[in-house]
């Protein structure tokens, strides 16, 4: 099936190719997308959605199940089931988005393809690249991904998330558990230190004596004050954070023994969760997209990419400007590339891109915190034009309500990502 | 060849046509800030790395912190003052602060007349943002643009009773409502009747709805917007 959809393709691009412009082809203007996440979903169904049927859109994603980043921190703490954090692709399909399971392996620019690790090549006019992040080699001294499995990232959803609680459930009375924080910048700007609240919540309720120690290299992060008020109210003494002035940016890690370098000091660990440094998705680069810092330098008004004026790179992967690599960024950067790329092919009206987004983290039990802004397109880059973020100090009642607010978004986003 | 250019060129046009967002405006031209800061500033103060405090306090970090508290430094009471009574440095309180000292913080000790032309403070303050907290790493970070006043954006204005137009907009309110009017933990908008709809969304605009995710959406939405989203949720099926 899959085979002879692709064969077909194939057909009519080697046809279309003979007469230029071949968006004036016999064939529908064809879109593909690369990466099934929170922009690459967003971006092929709101496509078919609202193109009734001008575009032929195109979705390649390798896994059947895809397991949300966001949120995964919750099962981490016992909030939430493993399986509540998986989406299927079957609405998206119905949908009319052709979703291919393999895996991007290259893109030709100048022929105007991609090819898939299993062989078949896809034609297209415009190609979406949504791949999320990868590490950067290196970026941890002594650690690399193939450590991943004694010490892991637990940072994209999936067997590293269940390791991470499993090695956290299975840690000796009174050990220690220990986190290298990723440099500026990277997915989810909180999302490190809501795992530490959660950690820190599953440890009060097995394991009172356990230690925390966190290992930054950024003298800041986002919701610090809250974050540091809520340890010291639900887990006082258990947290010690090292920041640079402490020796937080001089680590190096030794899997085979379970022991951290801090500044050259020892320490023994039971468990370590190593965050490194970040770049886009390798397939970015593989686009030719990407510039020295790693990332893919977009128009902020259309998320289309500097380098190449028929690829979108969305989401964590992009270099924009302010926004924040989260999900609910890709999903509001997914919906002006929709819109953009739908303006480009079928003519239809484009709008004025506006982007917003919305960070909520879980502290305790029902002591829930956002941190949000909104932004709009400055010829340089997506800037930020106003921000929030909840107040330390706040009763009880609003910090519960802002957590099942958290838990309604998280229902709304994935029905608007996955349908 | 030639038919495919005559079809393509209506296309064109009307995209670029389209593509005239009301862009956000950026603070001003850091590099000519740069220039001002050297001449005007750096008697006194010093800003990048390693910077120390002198004759004026050092000023990385600016944007955000609270007035009178670089540790070590010997504010004036007054800015002291200032700073305890909740003054801090935005856009908004900075651009006022330069432009008059004094008419900001009566006892302050800079003594610094003045920068009275907007596009010149506009430089400086662009300037002196690249060096305080970055929002993609601190998304609470001050923010590094003016955002656009929905009021002013005519093009926008021109748009009457859009339903194309709501049924876009209303795709940012889908990330947290529902289509299908499921209510758990956000509230359903789904057939809300138009009229309760524009009201509501104009309390928020007006901060008298007190939810600040709603505000802040609220706030960027023109008259005309709120009203094509209305038509658009009222009209929505389940």
């Amino acid at each position: 099936m899959l085979t002879r959809r692709i064969f077909i393709h194939s057909a009519v691009a080697a046809t279309a190719a003979l007469s230029a412009p071949r968006v004036l082809g016999q064939t529908k203007p064809r879109v593909v997308v690369i990466g099934g996440g929170a922009g690459g979903a967003t971006v092929a169904r709101y496509l078919a959605k609202d193109a009734k049927g001008a575009l032929d859109v195109t979705l390649i994603e390798p896994n059947a199940t895809y397991y949300t980043c966001f949120f995964s921190n919750l099962y981490l703490g016992g909030f939430r089931e493993f399986d509540s954090l998986a989406h299927g692709y079957d609405a998206i399909a119905a949908g009319g988005v052709t979703v291919v399971q393999d895996m991007a392996a290259g893109v030709d620019p100048a022929a105007r393809t991609v090819t898939l690790a299993g062989g078949g090549v896809l034609p297209y006019d415009r190609l979406v690249i949504s791949p999320g992040i990868d590490f950067v080699e290196g970026s941890v001294p002594g650690w690399s991904l193939a450590d991943a499995e004694t010490m892991p990232h637990a940072y994209k959803a999936g067997p590293q998330t269940q390791l991470l609680k499993a090695q956290i459930e299975a840690m000796p009375q009174g050990g220690l558990f220990c986190m290298v924080a990723p440099p500026n910048p990277y997915r989810c700007p909180p999302g490190p230190y809501e795992r530490v609240s959660m950690v820190a919540h599953m440890l009060t309720q097995m394991n009172q004596t356990a230690k925390i120690l966190v290992l930054d290299p950024k003298e800041k992060y986002s919701k610090q004050a809250l974050f540091e008020e809520g340890w010291q109210k639900h887990y006082s003494g258990m947290v010690e954070w090292i920041g640079p002035d402490m020796g937080g940016n001089v680590v190096e890690v030794r899997p085979g023994s379970m022991e951290v370098l801090i500044d050259g000091e020892v320490q023994k660990v039971d468990v370590c969760n190593v965050i490194p440094g970040q770049m886009a998705g390798a397939i970015a680069a593989a686009a030719g997209v990407t510039d020295a810092s790693g990332w893919a330098p977009v128009d902020p008004a259309s998320m289309k990419t500097k380098a190449d004026p028929n690829i979108w790179v969305l989401g964590d992967a992009s270099a924009q400007g302010d926004m924040p690599k989260s999900a609910f960024s890709a999903n509001s950067q997914a919906k002006v590339a929709a819109m953009a790329i739908r303006a480009e092919l079928t003519g239809s009206k484009a709008f004025p891109a506006k982007y917003s987004n919305t960070c909520w983290s879980l502290i305790a039990p029902e002591d829930g915190v956002k941190v949000g802004a909104s932004y709009e397109p400055t010829p340089e880059k997506i800037a930020s034009v106003e921000s929030f973020i909840s107040q330390t100090g706040e009763d009880a009642a609003l910090r519960k309500a802002t957590y099942e607010e958290s838990l309604g978004w998280y229902e709304g986003i994935t029905a608007d990502i996955f349908g | 060849m030639a038919r495919a250019a005559l079809l393509l060129a209506p296309l064109a046009l009307l995209a670029a046509a389209a593509f005239m967002p009301a862009a956000a405006a950026s603070i001003g031209d850091a590099t000519r800030g740069a220039t001002l800061f050297q001449r005007q500033c750096s008697a006194c103060h010093r800003i990048g790395p390693d910077a120390v405090n002198r004759v004026g306090p050092q000023l990385n970090g600016l944007y955000g912190r609270r007035a009178g508290t670089v540790p070590d430094f010997p504010y004036s009471k007054s800015m002291a003052r200032m700073g305890s009574d909740g003054l801090t440095w935005t856009l908004e309180t900075l651009d006022a602060y330069v432009e008059n000292p004094k008419a900001l913080v009566s006892g302050t000790r800079m003594a610094y007349k003045g920068l009275k032309d907007e596009a010149q403070r506009a430089d400086l303050l662009a300037f002196l943002r690249d060096y305080s907290d970055r929002p993609i790493d601190i998304p609470e970070a001050e923010p590094t643009a003016r955002k656009t006043l929905p009021d002013l954006a005519p093009e926008i204005l021109a748009i009457e009773g859009d339903a194309e137009y709501g049924a876009y907009l209303s795709s940012e309110c889908s990330t947290c409502h529902q289509r299908d009017g499921s209510d758990r933990g956000i509230p359903s908008i789904t057939q809300w009747p138009a009229e309760d709809f524009v009201i509501a969304m104009h309390a928020y605009k007006e901060k008298l709805r007190p939810h600040p995710v709603m505000q802040m959406m609220a706030s960027r939405l023109s008259n005309e917007e709120i009203a094509a989203l209305a038509a658009y949720f009222a009209a929505l099926e389940e």
